[in-house]
């Protein structure tokens, strides 16, 4: 197709930005494990295993150059989680960030969430641009004045400085989960936020960290009976009362928390039923749900299982209205991809700002978006190669069998080691965060 | 589908009936063909498909070391040098206790604050 599709007929992806190293040697550290814009767009933040957060802010659009959107440039960075080491249970807790969510903001700082496998905490991002001088008795290097010198008094005034951000720990929600956290959302009351592991869901007050409550339990008395875990959560963008949680098993539980204190009862099960025939060992690990995102507007959410992502309507329970497959060519490579342990990858997926479009991320640094109304879709690619400033990206094309067309790629040639796991689509315009193993791409459409 | 199924050309001319379909279950399905070369690989595997192992060791990520006993088992273990059964990839077993903890082995503290490249 003309274009390369997504965002309308004729979006054209460009490359803006690169960030993190060039070399092939990537410490553990910097495997990038988390992507996400705030809800203006104006700040982006990644998350890494070595536990830190950088957040980039974008420049305002420059008078110079009004065809280009402003660039994103590193706005703070700080160590978010620090390794622990469990001595009770014999754990090793790692620091690695799972997820970061955004709160809506509401002065002058900005807040977020971040976690790791067991403890979520608040971070808030302040800006200091004005320091205050003339101390009477503190000299202008901090060093105290002799009170004796002291001669006349004078008002300290604040004077403009150089722009500090400073970046500090207000809450720390700790020992709520003896499981590992996989998610985290912020409930449209502003108020309260859930936190997922593989078995149970919480909600706290933002306020209180000595406190949570359970609201979901999926824990069987009987640990041998264990048949699903819980994957991932989100609460409903507008209505608060509603949040939904995705399983290894490929289903989905929308829960109403008016109806009760515990959750376990849900109040819709959205499951796509199965050709018994089609059963295979395989199955159930492919249809487990790496992510679901509820879609801006409230109606429909999506989730992303090993191969494809679907659509639901929340007033469909039966089966998605819609399936995308990512990369089918895949299921001829199960058996290998289960001996690498890739088809344990979780893959995340994002809508555009008006839920017109779907992203998710592959293999070989390729990531995929859907384009819902035009039923277009492409395959692009994060690569130093394709990264000359503005250069439009290439749709990219992988080849199945048969003859190898040129340009064309074929699968036994994918590197399994390249992931895209995560991605991030800016709330209003067409700008994209996609993360490789280490590095951050910025795309964005041609203006 | 040109795929060559490991262990299935029936001996004689005419295959039986089963085998018949496991063949077109296999032409048909690429999944059902790679769960075979799967299981030709490894026969061992678990009758339950993806289920409670698979489950358990994802909960127990993390954990190296259980308890005194445990600790005492695997000492024993190691002392009388039994040859531990061959781990292969797909049984995925990372056998909690194995592993004699001596302060040596506890992870030391990370040095931290070193800034993360994409800031670079």
């Amino acid at each position: 197709m003309a274009g390369a599709g997504g965002g309308g007929n004729d979006v054209q992806w460009c490359f803006s930005q690169v960030k993190g190293a060039i070399d092939d040697d990537v410490a553990e550290a910097d495997i990038i494990s988390t992507v996400e814009f705030n809800h203006s767009g104006e700040l982006l933040a990644t998350g890494d295993k070595g536990g830190r957060v950088v957040i980039f802010q974008q420049e305002l659009e420059s008078k110079n150059q009004p065809q280009c959107r402003g660039e994103y440039n590193v706005y703070s960075t700080f160590q978010s989680h620090e390794p622990e080491f469990d001595y009770l249970k014999s754990l090793e807790i790692e620091e690695k960030i799972n997820k970061i969510r955004w709160l809506p903001q509401k002065n002058a700082a900005q807040f977020l969430l971040s976690t790791n496998d067991k403890t979520i905490k608040l971070w808030k991002i302040s800006e200091r641009d004005k320091r205050p001088e003339g101390y009477n008795l503190k000299e202008e290097d901090g060093r105290y004045r002799d009170p004796t010198t002291v001669t006349t008094l004078r008002v300290p005034v604040f004077q403009p400085m150089d722009l500090m951000v400073e970046a500090s720990p207000r809450r720390v929600f700790s020992n709520a989960h003896t499981y590992h956290i996989n998610s985290i959302s912020v409930n449209s009351d502003c108020e309260t936020y859930l936190s997922a592991d593989d078995l149970r869901i919480n909600l706290w007050n933002l306020e209180i960290t000595d406190r949570s409550f359970n609201i979901v339990d999926i824990k069987p008395a009987n640990m041998e009976e264990l048949t699903e875990v819980i994957t991932a959560a989100e609460f409903h963008p507008n209505q608060c009362n509603t949040f939904v949680y995705s399983s290894s098993k490929g289903t989905i539980r929308l829960c109403d928390m008016r109806a009760s204190a515990l959750c376990d009862q849900h109040s819709k099960l959205f499951e796509e039923p199965e050709d018994p025939s089609n059963r295979s060992f395989f199955s159930e690990i492919i249809s487990s749900i790496s992510d679901v995102k509820f879609s801006h507007s409230g109606r429909y959410m999506m989730t992303r299982d090993y191969l494809s992502v679907k659509i639901w309507d929340l007033n469909m329970e039966s089966r998605p209205v819609e399936t995308y497959q990512v990369h089918e060519y895949l299921r001829s490579k199960l058996c290998s991809l289960y001996e690498n342990d890739c088809i344990f990858d979780k893959f995340e997926c994002c809508w555009n700002g008006n839920d017109s479009v779907v992203m998710t991320g592959s293999y070989n640094n390729f990531f995929r978006m859907f384009d819902r109304g035009y039923r277009q879709d492409v395959t692009l690619e994060a690569s130093r190669e394709s990264s000359k400033p503005r250069s439009v990206l290439k749709p990219r094309k992988v080849c199945t069998g048969g003859k190898r067309k040129k340009d064309e790629i074929s699968v036994d040639s994918l590197d399994f080691n390249k992931k895209i796991l995560h991605t991030a689509w800016h709330p209003q315009d067409n700008i994209i965060a996609v993360a490789t193993t280490n590095n951050l791409y910025i795309f964005q459409d041609k203006l | 589908m040109s795929e060559e199924i490991e262990g299935t050309r029936p001996a004689t001319d005419e295959a039986t009936h089963e085998e018949q379909q496991e063949i077109d279950d296999n032409v048909i399905s690429p999944e059902k063909a790679e769960e075979v070369k799967l299981k030709a690989r490894y026969p061992h595997l678990g009758a339950k498909p993806g289920g409670s192992d698979l489950l358990r060791k994802r909960l127990q990520k993390g954990q190296k070391f259980f308890d005194s006993g445990d600790y005492n088992m695997a000492k024993a273990k190691v002392k009388n040098k039994q040859q531990l059964p061959a781990v292969t990839p797909a049984e995925k077993a990372e056998i909690t206790g194995d592993h004699i903890p001596t302060p040596q082995d506890i992870p030391q503290r990370k040095p931290s604050i070193v800034a993360s490249k994409l800031a670079g």
